[in-house]
């Protein structure tokens, strides 16, 4: 049996979240000490060599990023912790930050004082209130202390828009406006919040942040894949024995989620499909079930990693069906902002329901693919772009899904 | 509208403070009332049009009355599996309400939502944003009378 592998979630169940005497107890601030003995370019090589890839699903190396935004001049830069987690399947954020709050602000402060800023804003989704108010007593408590120095964290509030995930759409938000992404470049590492260089990273890849620090890069370049390494906190839904979290390395496979860890399909039912990464995450069938979860072996099988959310659904589920749910929720989400997501994700939901009633021909299943391969390319944000894979996963693997349902 | 304003103004020198305003209103009254929105364009001094796209532009803000209990079901995938549409089905004939509708006395909202995060206890929905889980149609009929 493979066993967790609990570096983010030390602190899990071991230490009060809401005392920071206990975090410190733990060992906790070690790393912004050890990070403020060094020089900016030393701190941001060692997080690069531990090669950290962001965790909210576009997998850029951490350190990399860092380094653009400390070699960018400008009179103030910012650090932002995206905490808008949104990903149906996905608590993941939630769970770090419930639980171990001060791990996700002295990641915030290393990057701080790696790049060169003074203020940290966490955001966080409007559907997590209970979560704002911990972590603003965390906040409290790590200024009482004097542990973040001269760095400053505010909490900000998401209101309820998926697409304030995507970086510049989650700095449009801070700023107040409407949660529209930019048009890239410049990318937010040189031009973010307020024009200001501005480094967006998920709460999980901050709180990797003080434990590579502390261990070493070494240390962490070693656990898990090579290309992806570390470990990854997934949460198993659907049709799963274990519907709880995890903690990983990412040289596990699959399989290994979902029937060692995860125990299984309930019932005696047998496997049909498991979706990673959230809702826009691709469809995967048992025939690929032995690929490992890091973010190349992932990408490889036309699927992603993404935010590591794992939805089972056994033999009894209509993927046709599901597949319609999930084009709702991006019809629904598209900002508005390109007309190839906008429209497209409106016309994508329209086929879906129309072959889910019975009333899609062969010719619409052709229109799905055309569509959803010209999304993928020609939308101006990962929503747009990532839309499509549901349907073009589910269109691959499980063709005939589709056309038990034709006319 | 002086009430209004006094909210609005604690946020004016906050960079970016017009959606923290918002959220305030929306802590006050349950939902953003219209007038609001014209006081806090004046606040922000910026167009009205453009304060009412940033209110419309979130799906957790309500621009208009609602009930004194917001009830949002999930209809996630997850969720959606779960039976999601099940509960939706009791919550409606228990309330007399359609998703999007607020009973006559003003006591309870009914809305959907997307993903609430919440998934480790599918089906969810929230009450004025706390999350219940694991629900199944008998459970609704509790969980409504805790509402006073």
């Amino acid at each position: 049996m493979a066993e967790e592998m609990r570096i983010l979630m030390r602190n899990y169940g071991k230490i009060d979240p809401l005392n920071i005497d206990d975090y410190i107890n733990a060992g906790g601030y070690k790393g912004l000490e050890k990070a403020r003995g060094m020089t900016q370019k030393d701190l941001i090589a060692e997080v690069q060599k531990s090669g950290l890839r962001g965790r909210g699903g576009a997998g850029f190396n951490a350190g990399m990023k860092w380094g653009f935004s400390c070699n960018a001049a400008a009179d103030q830069k910012y650090v932002v912790c995206n905490a808008d987690e949104g990903e149906p399947g996905t608590y993941k954020d939630r769970l770090i930050m419930e639980n171990d709050p001060q791990s996700v602000l002295e990641g915030m402060a290393v990057c701080g004082y790696a790049i060169g800023s003074n203020q940290g804003y966490i955001y966080c989704r409007g559907e997590y209130p209970y979560v704002v108010d911990k972590l603003n007593t965390a906040i409290e408590q790590a200024k009482a202390k004097g542990v973040l120095g001269d760095f400053n964290i505010e909490v900000r509030m998401g209101a309820g828009a998926y697409v304030c995930g995507e970086e510049s759409a989650l700095i449009e938000s801070i700023e107040g406006h409407r949660g529209e992404p930019r048009f890239k470049p410049p990318f937010p590492p040189v031009i973010g919040l307020w024009g200001k260089p501005t480094i967006v990273n998920n709460v999980e890849t901050f709180a990797n942040i003080p434990v590579i620090l502390e261990k070493g890069a070494d240390w962490y370049a070693g656990l898990g894949s090579i290309s992806y390494p570390g470990t990854k906190l997934m949460t198993l839904t659907g049709d799963i024995v274990n519907r709880t979290f995890i903690e990983v390395p990412t040289d596990t496979t699959i399989r290994e989620v979902i029937f060692e860890f995860g125990g299984g399909i309930p019932d005696g039912k047998k496997f049909k499909a498991v979706q990673i990464g959230g809702t826009s995450g691709g469809f995967i069938p048992e025939s690929l079930l032995d690929t490992l979860i890091d973010f190349d072996s992932m990408a490889a099988i036309g699927a992603a990693l993404g935010s590591g959310a794992v939805f089972v659904m056994d033999e009894t589920r209509d993927i046709v069906d599901v597949t319609n749910r999930i084009t709702k929720f991006f019809e629904h989400e598209s900002c508005g902002k390109c007309s190839p997501c906008r429209e497209g994700t409106k016309r994508m939901h329209e086929l879906l329901q129309q072959i889910n009633h019975g009333l899609g021909t062969a010719a619409d299943l052709d229109l799905l693919s055309r569509l959803g391969t010209v999304m993928s390319k020609a939308c101006l944000c990962g929503l747009g772009q990532a839309a499509p894979s549901p349907v073009l996963t589910t269109l691959q693997h499980f063709k005939s899904e589709y056309t038990n349902k034709l006319q | 509208m002086t009430d209004y304003r006094d909210i609005i103004l604690t946020y004016k020198d906050l960079p970016g403070g017009l959606i923290e305003a918002y959220h305030a209103l929306q802590r006050e009254f349950n939902y953003i009332p219209e007038d609001a929105i014209e006081v806090a364009a004046g606040v922000f001094d910026i167009p009205k049009s453009q304060a009412y796209g940033v209110a419309t532009f979130y799906s957790y803000f309500q621009v208009g009355k609602r009930g004194k209990y917001i009830i949002r079901m999930c209809e996630s995938a997850p969720c959606h599996v779960a039976g999601a549409d099940e509960i939706l089905k009791t919550l409606e004939s228990c309330l007399g309400i359609k998703a999007g509708e607020t009973t006559a006395d003003g006591k309870f909202t009914l809305e959907l939502t997307e993903c609430v995060g919440q998934c480790q206890a599918t089906p969810v929905i929230t009450i004025n944003s706390k999350p219940y889980g694991d629900l199944y149609p008998e459970k609704i009929t509790s969980i409504l009378s805790e509402c006073k």
